[in-house]
């Protein structure tokens, strides 16, 4: 029995007065003994593993089926392809499971992170398996129930039928299928070409809510007496209250209830959130300095290639080389970092949008000196997330003040605070060597440097908990991650690459995909350099040297799909681009414009640049459980690496970012959005579903700068290309966030 | 503190609150009216778009004062009781196209997207390439080539 092809796995019925299920401990990995962690996914998955017998799925007696997915819904859509699998295995209709986010739950230890795009590569068997459970025993009732054999009934649409034409509900059936004592049971998984769920497109589950409004956010939700509280932050980075000169004037001002010092600024509490930004632009505070005292770009980039570690001694070959620079970037989702929260003297309840809730629940409970089992923490919908929602800052910052004030608080960042002091994405350098010698590429090297990214989130105990199972011994947690998330797809010899970190001052976090648009974008950039030096094609170069035919299939179908090679008007060029990871492959074909009319094309307050005009994206994720919401996260991959190629970035001056508004930081807009995007599913490869979060930004990215470095006939070294020319007027440090706008009636349209 | 006065989603209401505070925090933190999202507070990102007598509003940028007895908001809530329907054409169309991610900027997209259409519709024209360009709701999960789609397929189906 091949480990990939295995179906049959033990599962339980818990004790309890309805149907109960859950997968047993051998439903992780595709095969268990796997001693050697790859990569990331694996190391993630492997993490899980001994807590999956905790995640249960509920028949209830009205023949709906509860599921609580101890992960972060915040956009990739995951309890739609949750429910998808559990409606596959329960043969019921997707519509009739019913998917919420499980609150922290400490006893499931490692199995409550979302990140690396391992949430469904994780849980695909566990919950499939649970499901499985619950047919058994539904299909055991029934036929006590109707006097047959299993075997001669039928489950459709939550109803099991005999032969004869009775018929019995599984809510009916779910008190008699449920047990008193808890059983171990073996299961069977439907097989694979029996799917009429899995692998079929399914629109989100939350659509009609989202569309109406009526989805739920943090900021949305009613809790009593949770009043809007906003925070007076530093004009720089981590800077810390010093004084405070009229807390009593502004506790004074209409609807304030609150103001007080906390450990990351003072903070207000009034009855309106417009209340609260005019209380935090009315408060008079000294500051101390902050962790990035008189910092800028400028020196950061010299820290930087300070600790950039060497290449080595330059080998007697022809030799490519590049050094590229990738500035600061914002994680910010549309969503600001919020949350609500409810301390009192013995206990404490948080609400927020967290895709580390227990490390969350931890910190939280140190931090207000109560024992962990007396916080609370219930997991939102988020708002996007893109990395940002790892962290749980605005939670802590409101567990703080709740307790500060006495009383229960909805605390928001502003957009401003958000852009600012809200975490990034490093700033880094990325240098490439390639030796060759006709046509052999004979070594590859690539030197990382990069700030040092903050994974205080959960995943670095994750790390410390498996490193005898990890190759490479005594290396950081980055440095690990790192090398668990970075391949050579192509044969280019000895091939290494090295991670380095410097200065701890900053706010970070991973951003989506990580170290893999920067890594993968100066890689595919030398590629290209390499082709033409050889005077090769740059798409039949890739094709030749990628490692496997599956890697070849998506460049292939790209290529195809957007007419690779076709000819082009002067300032306009093809790039082609190949990236690898979650066990998935991608490459990106784009089409970019960058003429001047095209550049210069008039738009108010933003960045026109350079117009990708057609993108076509090929997508191997494995098996696709929604073929849909792989194609709309591919989607939204594509818009990240045409921002991160061509527009978004933060300006690091004198110690704080200057950007503090979506007109300031140029996150793709309809403007810069390919009016021509086609993204390509290929036919399954695998009968296990690969990563896809965060696959789609980095052979976007790639694609993007080499499109750009063909129609410019120049390589461009430094991301994004309009980094160097400022585009917006920096608004004011102090007061730390804008006026509220009064002219709103004069724009209506 | 002083009264004020306005139409909501078909009914008319009344909010004691300082004039000059916007009417975003109005409808969501005194009337628990949370379509409307917040995503910047000073008329950039428009995730909080919602219409005042049919045209397209940043309810961040309005004091509550501006508003008079008989101006109606529409926020997403009330959209579809507009066309008389149980989901308007617009929502039908971005249901049709799954186009919401993490649908925190959609509420606002929708409102956007109506707006534009019967703007283009007032000209006697058709929405072009050019109408979907200057759309300045921020997606931040990405969304926009599903947005255009959908736009194109609700203009059709509002006429
Ligand atoms: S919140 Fe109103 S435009 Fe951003
Ligand atoms: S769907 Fe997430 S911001 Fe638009």
């Amino acid at each position: 029995m091949t480990a990939i092809g295995r179906r049959r796995f033990l599962g339980y019925v818990l004790a309890a007065p309805t149907l109960v299920t859950a997968a047993g401990l051998d439903a992780g990995l595709p095969s268990p003994e796997i001693t050697d962690l790859l990569d990331l996914n694996d190391l993630m998955t492997a993490a899980a593993l001994p807590t999956a017998n905790l995640i249960t799925v509920e028949v209830g007696p009205d023949g709906t089926v509860s599921f609580a997915l101890p992960r972060a819904e915040v956009g990739q859509g995951i309890t739609t392809s949750t429910a998808m699998l559990i409606a596959e295995e329960l043969s019921v209709p997707v519509g009739r499971v019913r998917v919420t986010l499980a609150d922290a739950r400490p006893e499931l230890v490692f199995n409550q992170l979302t990140g690396g795009s391992n949430t469904t590569f994780a849980t695909y068997v566990p919950i499939r398996v649970a499901a499985a459970v619950a047919r058994s025993r539904l299909m055991q009732a029934a036929a006590a129930e109707l006097g047959v054999a299993p075997a001669d009934l039928t489950l459709k649409d939550g109803v099991i039928s005999n032969r004869a034409g009775r018929s019995v509900g599984i809510g009916e059936l779910s008190g008699r299928a449920a047990t008193t004592r808890t059983l171990r049971v073996p299961v069977e998984l439907a097989a694979r070409e029996s799917f009429t769920v899995i692998g079929r497109p399914h629109n989100r589950i939350d659509a009609l809510d989202a569309v109406t409004g009526r989805k739920k956010f943090t900021l949305d939700l009613d809790v009593p007496d949770a009043k809007p509280a906003m925070v007076c932050r530093p004009p720089t980075i981590n800077g810390k209250v010093g004084s405070v000169a009229n807390l009593a004037e502004v506790r004074a001002m209409p609807g304030v209830t609150d103001a007080v010092v906390i450990s990351t600024g003072v903070a207000v509490r009034a009855a309106t959130f417009g209340q609260c930004v005019d209380a935090v632009r009315a408060l008079r505070v000294t500051w101390k300095p902050g962790t990035a005292e008189g910092k800028s770009d400028e020196s950061v980039l010299r820290e930087l290639r300070a600790a950039e570690p060497p290449l080595g001694l330059r080998p007697p070959t022809p030799v490519v080389e590049g050094s590229f620079t990738f500035h600061f970037r914002s994680n910010s989702a549309l969503e600001p970092n919020c949350a609500i929260a409810d301390v009192r003297a013995d206990r404490a309840e948080i609400w927020s949008s967290l895709k580390s809730p227990i490390v969350a629940q931890q910190a939280i409970a140190a931090r207000l000196g109560l024992p962990q089992s007396r916080v609370t923490v219930h997991v939102t919908e988020g708002g996007g997330s893109f990395g940002r929602k790892l962290f749980f800052d605005a939670a802590l910052e409101a567990a703080e003040l709740s307790q500060r004030v006495g009383k229960p608080v909805k605390l928001l960042w502003h957009r401003a605070d958000d852009s600012r002091q809200g975490r990034t994405h490093p700033m880094a350098i990325s240098r490439v060597r390639v030796s060759y010698l006709g046509g052999t590429v004979l070594g590859y090297q690539q030197r990382h440097t990069s700030v040092s990214t903050d994974l205080g989130h959960g995943l670095g105990e994750i790390i410390t908990a498996l490193a005898a199972r990890l190759p490479g011994g005594d290396l950081s947690f980055a440095q690990t991650f790192f090398q668990l998330s970075q391949t050579m797809p192509y044969q280019f010899g000895v091939s290494g690459r090295l991670l380095n970190e410097t200065d701890r001052g900053f706010n970070t976090g991973s951003m989506r995909n990580v170290y893999s648009p920067d890594v993968t974008c100066a890689r595919e950039l030398v590629v290209d350099r390499l082709a033409a030096r050889m005077g090769r094609d740059p798409r039949r170069f890739r094709h030749d040297f990628l490692h496997d035919e599956r890697s070849r299939a998506v460049l292939a179908a790209v290529a195809e799909a957007g007419e690779w090679g076709r000819p082009m008007p002067a300032g306009t060029a093809q790039g082609i681009a190949f990236h690898s990871e979650y066990k998935s492959v991608s490459a990106a074909l784009v089409e970019i414009d960058c003429r001047p009319e095209t550049v210069e094309r008039p738009i108010r307050d933003g960045v026109t640049g350079p117009r990708v005009t057609k993108a076509v994206f090929a997508v191997d994720a494995g098996l696709a459980v929604n073929p849909r919401g792989l194609e709309a996260q591919m989607m939204g991959g594509v818009m990240d690496g045409i921002a991160l190629a061509l527009t978004s970035s933060l300006h690091l001056r004198d110690g704080h970012f200057l950007e503090a508004s979506w007109d300031d930081y140029f996150y793709t807009r309809q403007w810069n959005t390919p009016p021509d995007l086609r993204i390509i599913v290929m036919p399954s490869t695998s009968d296990r579903p690969g990563g896809a979060g965060e696959l789609g930004v980095a052979a976007s990215m790639a694609a993007v700068a080499c499109a750009y470095g063909r129609a410019t006939g120049t390589m461009p070294t430094t991301f994004p290309i309009n980094h160097g020319t400022l585009s917006f007027t920096p608004k004011p440090t102090v007061p730390p966030i804008p006026p509220s706008p009064a002219d709103g009636l004069d724009h209506a349209r | 503190m002083p009264e004020h006065t306005f139409r909501v989603n078909g009914e008319q209401v009344t909010v004691e609150v300082a004039p000059d505070v916007r009417l975003l925090w109005v409808l969501r933190d005194l009337l628990g009216i949370t379509g409307p999202k917040y995503g910047c507070g000073i008329d950039v990102c428009k995730a909080c778009t919602s219409h005042l007598n049919g045209k397209a509003v940043s309810p961040c940028a309005i004091p509550v004062g501006e508003l008079r007895p008989d101006d109606e908001v529409t926020t997403i809530e009330g959209l579809a009781a507009t066309s008389g329907q149980e989901l308007h054409p617009m929502q039908r169309a971005w249901l049709d196209h799954d186009v919401s991610q993490c649908g925190y900027c959609q509420p606002g997209q929708i409102m956007a997207a109506v707006a534009l259409v019967r703007r283009v519709a007032e000209e006697g024209r058709a929405v072009t390439d050019a109408d979907l360009d200057g759309l300045r709701n921020i997606c931040r999960c990405g969304t926009y080539p599903r947005i255009r789609d959908a736009i194109r397929a609700g203009a059709e189906a509002m006429r």
